[in-house]
């Protein structure tokens, strides 16, 4: 990738009065009207993901207050003979890794604790940094979503394991594993955290520095 | 037409907006934009009744993955079974209801529904018919990709059998093994550049 000379101004749709479709990718002219469609496909289109700061801005809110319980309540618990264990996310990753299974361990931690924490801030500084205009580093920045947008979904992981060992564990008076308030909200986690980067627009990133050379 | 590579054709990057125009596809690799790296087109070796194949090999393995048991679970003479609808009923029963409507969801509705859209427009567009609301429905096709979690659920399964190998004896049911081909056969199937794929194809079968 050869690295555009800095004085000259980058050509983007804005300037040029064109809208790309999302669907069929083809390079549409933009329309002085509110509902555009794309010529070939009828797909909606617009310049910027519609309210893309406000909709990030309010999914991201929604996961912060969703990661506390969701880390601090317990996801599961066990009735045995011998009594009943409650368990959260961090003690079975510890549980896991007490038993010998250190990479299974670590994925659990990585997956169900690092990355959600990592989404939430890594999305907060993304939208501060297009909220104050820098022009700093964008191409890392662009990077940075790319990166937090794949790796959204594997923080599913605790819940799939929850809903297995849920449905196997039910040996009636030998053990028992019960789906506990936590589960919930580390779902609402995901579901906020993944809303939160699909409503993120990482065109917004470049914006600034196009508006500033001219 | 893309495959044709018309080039010359202005082009919008979708992450950063940059305006360029196409150049030559390539037979290898890919071709991404020059100021952000984001992919813009990626060569495939595959043909369209390849990919059709596919399709249709991932629909049955699914139809497997979901009927057939997925992990078995013995201790002391009890016996349980996991498939996944009884995963999402067992968390209904328990009274987690939003929870269970979101594992039936990425688990079991929407590669379903990914794969069924998938196979209607490829055996339509192999047969060089246009599928009957082809516009309409490709437009899914975008937002229906990222709530696909089949390889999580694999992971999932991974670690829950880990958990419970200590516990009782575990076997393994044909469903798991579906499970895992189906992962593989999406895996070779889909991209992210599905929707246009399917968009270059239905552009060569309408200006025939």
């Amino acid at each position: 990738m050869e690295p555009l000379p800095r004085h000259r101004a980058a050509l983007n749709g804005v300037r040029l009065g064109l809208l790309s479709c999302p669907v069929c990718g083809r390079a549409c002219r933009a329309q002085p009207l509110s509902a555009l469609r794309c010529p070939q496909c009828r797909a909606r289109l617009h310049t910027r993901k519609p309210d893309s700061l406000n909709r990030c801005s309010a999914w991201l809110a929604a996961a912060f207050i969703s990661y506390l319980p969701a880390n601090l309540l317990p996801i599961m618990q066990t009735r045995t003979l011998f009594g009943n264990q409650s368990d959260t996310i961090l003690s079975g990753a510890v549980y896991l890794w007490n038993s010998g299974s250190w990479p299974l361990a670590m994925v659990v931690f990585v997956a169900s604790i690092l990355v959600p924490l990592l989404k939430i801030l890594g999305l907060a500084f993304l939208l501060l940094s297009v909220r104050w205009r820098w022009q700093w580093a964008p191409l890392q920045r662009t990077r940075l979503y790319r990166l937090l947008e794949l790796v959204g979904p594997w923080s599913m992981l605790d819940i799939f394991v929850v809903g297995l060992l849920v449905s196997l564990v039910n040996l009636r008076n030998l053990a028992t594993i019960y789906a506990e308030p936590g589960a919930l909200a580390f779902a609402a986690v995901v579901v906020f955290t993944m809303l939160a980067a699909r409503a993120f627009d990482p065109r917004l990133i470049w914006d600034s520095q196009d508006e500033c050379l001219g | 037409m893309l495959d044709k590579g018309e080039t010359g054709q202005i082009l919008l990057c979708h992450d950063c907006d940059l305006a360029q125009r196409w150049c030559a596809l390539p037979a290898r690799g890919c071709l991404c934009c020059r100021r952000c790296g984001a992919i813009l087109w990626r060569a495939s070796a595959m043909n369209l009744s390849a990919r059709c194949a596919l399709a249709l090999a991932g629909l049955m393995a699914f139809v497997l993955a979901c009927s057939m048991p997925i992990v078995a679970l013995s201790r002391q003479g009890m016996q349980t079974v996991a498939t996944l609808p009884a995963t999402v009923l067992a968390l209904w029963r328990q009274g987690q209801e939003p929870v269970a409507l979101l594992v039936a969801a990425t688990a079991m509705v929407i590669p379903a529904l990914e794969l069924l859209l998938l196979c209607y427009f490829l055996t339509a567009l192999t047969f060089a018919r246009i599928p009957p609301g082809f516009k309409l429905l490709l437009q899914c096709l975008p937002w229906l990709a990222p709530w696909g979690m089949s390889q999580v659920f694999l992971m999932g399964v991974l670690v829950a059998l880990v958990k419970l190998a200590r516990f009782a004896d575990v076997t393994l049911g044909v469903g798991l093994w579906s499970y895992a081909l189906l992962m593989l056969l999406m895996v070779l199937n889909a991209s992210s550049l599905d929707a246009r794929r399917l968009w270059n194809h239905y552009l060569a079968i309408v200006q025939r």
